[in-house]
């Protein structure tokens, strides 16, 4: 089986002036296949952050491959970049922040329809369909930001990554600013969407968190200063860490 | 205590929103009056009557008459069209200018977002009225040129304000949510970033119309924009400085008739500001 997501030599340099360039991702590879759930943990600046937002272009890459779906988006512009959008979508941490504050959920939620031509009446209905599969009520779509909880914003969200049938589906951070009976729910309706959709929906799941990735991923990477130190199914990287860092991150929590 | 607090805090909103109605409604009555003004005056503005030349404040004249004998009142209400209209004009011209140079530097950044902002450092860096003055030199005198000048040298504050605000917009989560909704830039810049960021550029709008009314004003006193016979306040006034001793209400009226619209102008803007400011409600 092919896998929806290759990374190959993923590199993020960044250089300031009068300083040494600072290398934030350092040639990381690795592979999602379909269905799969893969968890990417580490501290903060280790480069989680960078290298997710290069697989979706939000940043360019100094150097490296990004293969989604057999098609090397690493250098996609205007047009063709938009159209690989349809296969990709993200949920943020911050949901409250991740929608526009002028607009309403419904209007961001299918922002996505209406850019692939669905019609605004269908896109209504749509939106609608999205919002109850997430365990929202219908009406919320006519809802601001700031009128909904967390929670229910970050579910809200989801909806709007759901909206274009995405093959993957990046959490960055997803569950970190909701407090712990939400962040369950919302596993819950992650894991609910993936049997759901099987081998449609693949999941990069960005997370500090040990316990979260140990309960929710079938593979789990671990990342610190850029590199990828190690790789396994989390039962066994938590419960027989190799890497000197990976016992650290692991003793840490317990 | 708790009570006092929000008692006081509901009092001044209140406030802000008597002063909007009060101001706003005062504004439009300018507005409407310029709109109609030809319908409102008692005599013909531009009918010359030596026989009655510079007659001070009457019954009949409620502000007298000028060295043609031409009715003041009627004068300065028809003036106020070309003085508001004028002022409008070019608010909005700068407003849409400085607007839309921000919005593409602080959206595009890179080397043209700096050619465009050191530009935009030169003009803010020469004192505005006398640049106006250089630019309506070269383009010659009357209104056009006078606009023209003005706005050459008023874009740059929008265009600062403008940036900044998409830079901070551009950093936002719901902006890669919109970039990853497979949205055009273009539709992101109408749809996301100008609808959130004409806040701060509308209330400077509004505090720069006494500005500009002012410095209109100032041009068409030093002659450079609309010509004689046109009834403009700032014209009326430098046709008559001669007779300002002699005949202060041919200069009174025209001035204190900008006095008194850029105040209430000003005032709207300052109302405008306090309203939309979450700190102040």
């Amino acid at each position: 089986m092919e896998p929806i997501l290759k990374v190959e030599n993923l590199t993020k340099v960044f250089s300031r002036s009068g300083q040494a360039d600072f290398t934030a991702v350092n040639g990381i590879c690795f592979d999602l296949m379909p269905g799969e759930c893969l968890g990417i943990i580490g501290e903060s600046g280790s480069g989680k952050t960078t290298a997710v937002n290069m697989v979706t272009r939000l940043a360019d890459a100094t150097s490296g491959n990004i293969i989604l779906d057999g098609e090397d988006i690493a250098h996609l512009k205007g047009r063709e970049l938009r159209k690989v959008y349809q296969k990709m979508q993200m949920v943020f941490q911050t949901p409250t922040d991740s929608f526009d504050p002028r607009r309403t959920l419904g209007d961001g939620i299918g922002e996505s329809l209406r850019n692939i031509g669905m019609s605004r009446k269908d896109t209504r209905g749509e939106v609608e369909r999205l919002l109850e599969k997430c365990g929202l009520p219908a009406e919320f779509a006519d809802r601001y930001p700031h009128q909904v909880s967390g929670g229910q914003c970050q579910r809200a969200a989801i909806a709007r990554a759901l909206a274009v049938k995405p093959k993957l589906l990046i959490c960055d951070e997803a569950t970190s600013a909701l407090d712990v009976t939400i962040q369950k729910e919302i596993l819950e309706l992650l894991n609910e969407l993936r049997s759901q959709q099987g081998d449609n929906l693949s999941i990069l799941f960005i997370c500090h968190d040990i316990s979260l990735v140990q309960q929710f991923c079938d593979r789990v990477l671990v990342m610190y200063h850029g590199d990828i130190v190690e790789e396994g199914i989390p039962d066994d990287v938590i419960g027989n860490p190799q890497n000197e860092y990976t016992q650290r991150l692991i003793d840490s929590v317990l | 205590m708790n009570e006092v607090t929000i008692r006081k805090q509901k009092i001044k909103k209140d406030s802000v929103k008597v002063r909007l109605i009060i101001f706003g409604t005062l504004a439009a009555l300018l507005i409407i009056c310029s709109i109609f003004s030809e319908y409102l005056t008692p005599y013909d503005p531009y009918l010359q009557d030596l026989s009655i030349a510079k007659q001070p404040p009457s019954a009949e004249h409620l502000l007298g008459t000028d060295r043609y004998g031409r009715d003041m009142l009627s004068r300065v209400i028809v003036g106020s069209r070309t003085s508001i209209f004028s002022t409008l004009l070019l608010v909005a011209i700068i407003t849409a200018l400085g607007t839309a140079v921000g919005v593409f530097c602080g959206w595009n950044g890179k080397w043209i977002d700096t050619v465009l902002m050191r530009i935009s450092d030169m003009f803010l860096a020469f004192p505005g009225l006398v640049f106006a003055l250089a630019v309506a030199g070269v383009l010659g005198g009357g209104l056009q040129n006078a606009i023209i000048a003005l706005a050459a040298i008023s874009w740059p504050k929008y265009a600062r304000i403008a940036r900044s605000q998409t830079l901070a917009q551009k950093e936002t989560a719901w902006m890669k949510a919109a970039k990853l909704s497979g949205s055009s830039d273009l539709k992101i810049i109408l749809k996301h970033i100008l609808p959130n960021i004409i806040g701060p550029i509308l209330v400077t709008s509004m505090l720069d119309i006494g500005t500009m009314m002012m410095e209109l004003a100032a041009l068409s006193f030093l002659g450079l924009g609309a010509k004689p016979p046109i009834a403009e306040w700032g014209s009326m006034m430098s046709d008559t400085r001669s007779l300002m001793t002699t005949s202060p209400w041919i200069t009174f009226s025209p001035g204190i008739a900008i006095f008194i619209s850029v105040m209430i102008f000003n005032l709207l803007g300052d109302t405008i500001r306090d309203y939309a400011d979450p700190k102040g409600r």
